[in-house]
């Protein structure tokens, strides 16, 4: 473990390298630099997660930053099950999303710079998961949303991809803001913003109350909140969700690791992490698991009637993440982040076959010009495929035990809201399983759609694409087998893992509860599947029908609730107005000009004025000496000096 | 008549002010000439009646005798015609009146706060037993030998600058 | 015995007439005159109180006076004969070129 700062500091020096030397020398062979480097965090990250099992942990200052009074801020590391388990995440997806993009940006004209960023976001991430203070946490999670706008923007040239770069940053903003003053308040509270000794005393503040502008609130549930607000902004829930069906516009590898497997689930991350503040504050908790269900829900209808490849799968990620707020809002951490884990694999894979598909059909997204792509790309459509029965929660694969876990202990656990969130989620399953295997059949089954020269075109993709998705389905299917629950006769080896960390939530029930919700569960993916196939495959002319039918309900959907123009007509034309009006026309051009403009002039006015002095007589000079000579002796005289 | 001293310098006073007047006053810049060459004689006696002979002949040879015959050539070299008819003063001429007599004025208000320092010890009689010339001598040429040699530096300064600037341009051929 | 500050008083007279010669004269060689009448009138000064503090260096500041006023009216003539030359008058309110 000596060598965990290799696993930060190669992707940086991946990123310095390509950046400053890509463009001369490297272009495109850019990938030598980054790969390489990414590889071998991975290899560093295996072995630390070796020693994590074995029982041993980090927690290490490197450098300090700041020093100021009580004030202290270092570059620490903080290494234990949940960094382990999170390093895995991030190495793995990082470096088969590096390896696919050998073959997908090829061709590319910045080709290095796409490298480069890619080496940031992921020394950006990985400072963010190691961190042991809430200042380095704030670092990465500002810079991976700085990668985040770099990479959205990559085709930066096309109005529509730079417009969704500065609509994630700035939405992020938002909750970066939220987020920054609850590092504030637990700076004023605990003195301190290093997690040992916040999470130590936190017990000690249980119950004080706070003076917030005015208002009396529980401390708390101040903190949990406004760290929470961090978690919205960067996890795309409601109404801080807008971002990231628009961050599609970046390339597919991007949409693969940002925005599915690594920085949204930063989100998750933080709430796993300060779990100790959240669990101390019961309104927080109910707040985290009501918002995560209802994004939940509200993702999974939009995601019922849209038509673009990608922007499906965004809003099955939004739906997804907010499946583990959920999670974590009944206290069960510890399934929140076993479904971030596996969500990691099969969200990455269906990403990363997704654009596999749009290589194949030269950029088009448009599902319903697709169809029988399967006997023209059979490994993309199988590695899609057992995603998607993942996603859907089969019994077997990887997604099914993260989220029965998830359900069993939101119907079984002490929260007052669990009931009810287990019911959502359990709708939020069928929606799920149907507007995946919507996707499956339209894109794969059925007769092509599209044109004829995209016809002739449709090949499968090339191995430096092939084999991250093979290596992502191993994943995507097997890596829940950690953490088959007892029920089953599994060892629950993740929920011990994460135990000193995250606590253990127990869920109180019987054993036929507990096969009840199961089988619920299953019954939901499974007709969800069932309703598809008999929606796609059989009644191919009933999606139509129904369109037309519910009308309205279907223009709602696909316009997403309004909500991007609700937020345009209530936050951001009135912004602009006052930008315009008031900023640049009041204060801008009367008072900053007014002064920059008026002060010299007034000087120069002033000169004009007094160059009169210099008459260039000498009898108004002697007269100006004389007067200064009676000055003077008036002064002495007079005794005022 | 023990008065004398103050009658004398009664005399003195009002003819060193009415012929200063008089020289600042006159039109005819010649004139004005002519007046300071009597008060120039006036201030020599004055310094006489001061037991200050050797300062006395100085202000009659360097200042009636150089620095007086010096204006009087410049005067007569700047052939002025139209000096009796212009303007002798300038048009604000109140103000200056008023600077030169809150001058006085202040002047006058400082002389109330005079503080004499410690007398030294030429006494009067001293002075006339080794004759005033002897005294500036012995004095001059040893303590302030110095500031002798750079005031012979400054007559050479003016000398050489008075050609320079007066001379006529050369042709050059 | 005479005071000595009539000997001031008087002094101060006849600097404030020099004053007043200087400021309002138009003349530059009348200027130059109320210039050697504000040095006398110190000169005056000087040498009172050298007789009455019984000290001679009163006596020798008058001496080097003199001999500074000479050089300066020396020179002084000499600029005031140069710029004849070029103006054609010794009317000093009819020269001001270096105005700002």
């Amino acid at each position: 473990m000596e060598y965990y700062l290799l696993i930060p500091f190669l992707p940086l020096a991946a990123f310095l390298i390509n950046i400053l030397f890509g463009k001369a020398f490297l272009k495109d062979k850019a990938h030598w630099v980054a790969i390489p480097a990414v590889a071998v965090s991975w290899v560093v990250a295996v072995m630390t997660l070796m020693e994590v099992i074995g029982g041993r942990t980090l927690n290490q200052n490197i450098y300090t930053w700041i020093l100021s009074g009580n004030f202290r801020v270092s570059v620490g590391f903080l290494i234990d099950p949940l960094t382990a388990i999170m390093l895995i995440v991030v190495t793995t997806c990082s470096t088969l999303i590096h390896i696919y993009s050998i073959g997908y940006m090829h061709g590319d004209n910045g080709y290095y710079r796409f490298f480069s960023y890619l080496s940031l976001f992921t020394f950006c991430m990985l400072m963010l998961v190691m961190a042991n203070n809430f200042m380095q946490l704030y670092f990465g999670w500002e810079g991976v949303g700085l990668c985040s706008y770099f990479l959205i923007g990559y085709y930066f040239d096309k109005k529509s991809a730079s417009d969704a770069g500065k609509k994630a940053f700035i939405v992020n903003r938002f909750g970066d803001f939220g987020f920054g003053i609850g590092i504030f308040v637990i700076f004023l509270t605990f003195g301190t913003t290093y997690y040992d000794q916040v999470f130590a005393q936190a017990g000690a503040f249980a119950a004080t109350r706070y003076s917030f502008l005015g208002f009396d609130v529980h401390l708390m549930t101040l903190i949990a909140l406004l760290l929470f607000c961090g978690s919205i902004g960067k996890s795309a829930q409601m109404p801080l969700h807008v971002w990231l069906p628009d961050a599609m516009e970046g390339p597919t590898p991007v949409s693969a690791l940002i925005h599915a497997a690594t920085m949204v689930t930063a989100g998750v991350f933080l709430v796993a992490r300060c779990n100790p503040i959240f669990s101390l504050s019961e309104t927080a908790m109910i707040v985290v698991a009501l918002t995560g269900a209802i994004t939940s829900l509200f993702a999974a209808t939009i995601g019922l009637v849209q038509n673009d490849l990608k922007r499906i799968i965004a809003y099955s990620t939004v739906s997804q993440l907010g499946y583990m707020f959920l999670a974590c809002g009944v206290g069960a951490y510890t399934a929140g982040v076993f479904h971030l884990y596996t969500h990691a694999f099969f969200k990455a894979l269906l990403f990363l076959c997704a654009g596999s598909v749009m290589h194949a059909m030269g950029g088009e997204l448009n599902i319903h010009k697709m169809g029988s792509l399967k006997k023209y790309m059979p490994v993309t459509y199988v590695t899609m495929l057992l995603a998607s029965f993942s996603i859907a929660g089969i019994p077997g694969f990887a997604g099914f035990f993260s989220k029965d876990e998830i359900l069993w202990l939101a119907y079984s656990g002490a929260s007052p809201v669990g009931k009810i969130v287990w019911a959502m989620g359990t709708l939020v399953a069928f929606l799920t399983a149907f507007y995946s295997f919507r996707l499956i059949f339209l894109t794969f089954h059925g007769s092509f759609r599209g044109t004829h020269e995209q016809e002739h075109h449709l090949h499968e993709s090339p191995k430096s694409m092939i084999i991250p998705l093979m290596l992502l389905c191993i994943g995507a299917v097997g890596a829940g087998w950690v953490g088959i629950p007892h029920l089953l006769g599994g060892g629950a080896h993740f929920t011990e893992f994460m135990k000193p960390v995250l606590g253990h939530a127990e869920g109180h029930g019987t054993h036929i509860e507990e096969w009840t919700v199961m089988g619920i569960s299953v019954l939901a993916g499974l007709s969800g599947i069932g309703l598809a196939y008999f929606m796609y495959m059989l009644r191919p002319e009933l999606p139509g029908k129904l369109t037309q039918q519910f009308s309205t309900v279907h223009r709602i959907l696909f316009n997403k609730y309004y909500v991007d123009e609700l937020y345009s007509a209530l936050i951001i034309r009135p912004t602009i107005w006052v930008a315009k009006n008031v900023l640049i026309g009041v204060s801008d051009a009367r008072i900053i000009e007014a002064i920059v403009n008026g002060v010299p002039a007034a000087i120069g006015g002033f000169s004009q004025q007094l160059r009169r002095i210099q008459t260039g007589r000498i009898h108004n000079y002697a007269v100006f000496m004389a007067m200064g000579f009676l000055i003077i002796a008036a002064i002495m005289l007079l005794r005022v000096w | 008549m023990n008065m004398l001293p103050q009658l004398f310098f009664g005399y003195f006073a009002a003819a060193l002010i009415v012929m200063s007047l008089l020289v600042i006053t006159r039109k005819n810049p010649v004139h004005s000439v002519m007046w300071m060459l009597l008060l120039f004689f006036h201030i020599a006696s004055m310094y006489l009646f001061l037991n200050a002979e050797f300062i006395a002949a100085i202000q009659v040879i360097v200042y009636a005798g150089a620095i007086l015959v010096l204006f009087l050539f410049v005067v007569l070299l700047l052939n002025l015609k139209d000096e009796l008819e212009t303007d002798r003063f300038i048009g604000s001429w109140p103000a200056g009146l008023l600077v030169s007599a809150a001058i006085f004025v202040s002047l006058a208000a400082a002389l109330q706060s005079l503080v004499l320092g410690q007398k030294g010890n030429f006494t009067v009689a001293l002075v006339q037993k080794i004759t005033h010339t002897k005294a500036l001598g012995q004095i001059l040429y040893t303590e302030y030998l110095f500031p002798f040699e750079i005031a012979s530096l400054i007559l050479l300064i003016a000398v050489i600058g008075a050609i320079v600037l007066a001379k006529k341009r050369m042709r050059s051929h | 015995m005479v005071p000595l500050t009539w000997y001031l008083l008087l002094s101060a007279a006849v600097f404030s007439i020099g004053v007043f010669g200087f400021l309002t004269r138009r003349n530059i060689i009348i200027m130059f005159m109320s210039i050697e009448l504000m040095l006398n009138a110190v000169n005056i000064s000087l040498v009172a109180f050298s007789h009455y503090l019984q000290d001679l260096r009163g006596n020798i500041f008058v001496f080097f006076i003199i001999t500074v006023a000479a050089s300066e009216a020396a020179i002084g003539l000499a600029i005031i004969i140069a710029l004849f030359r070029n103006k054609n008058t010794v009317h000093v309110d009819e020269m001001h070129e270096m105005k700002g």
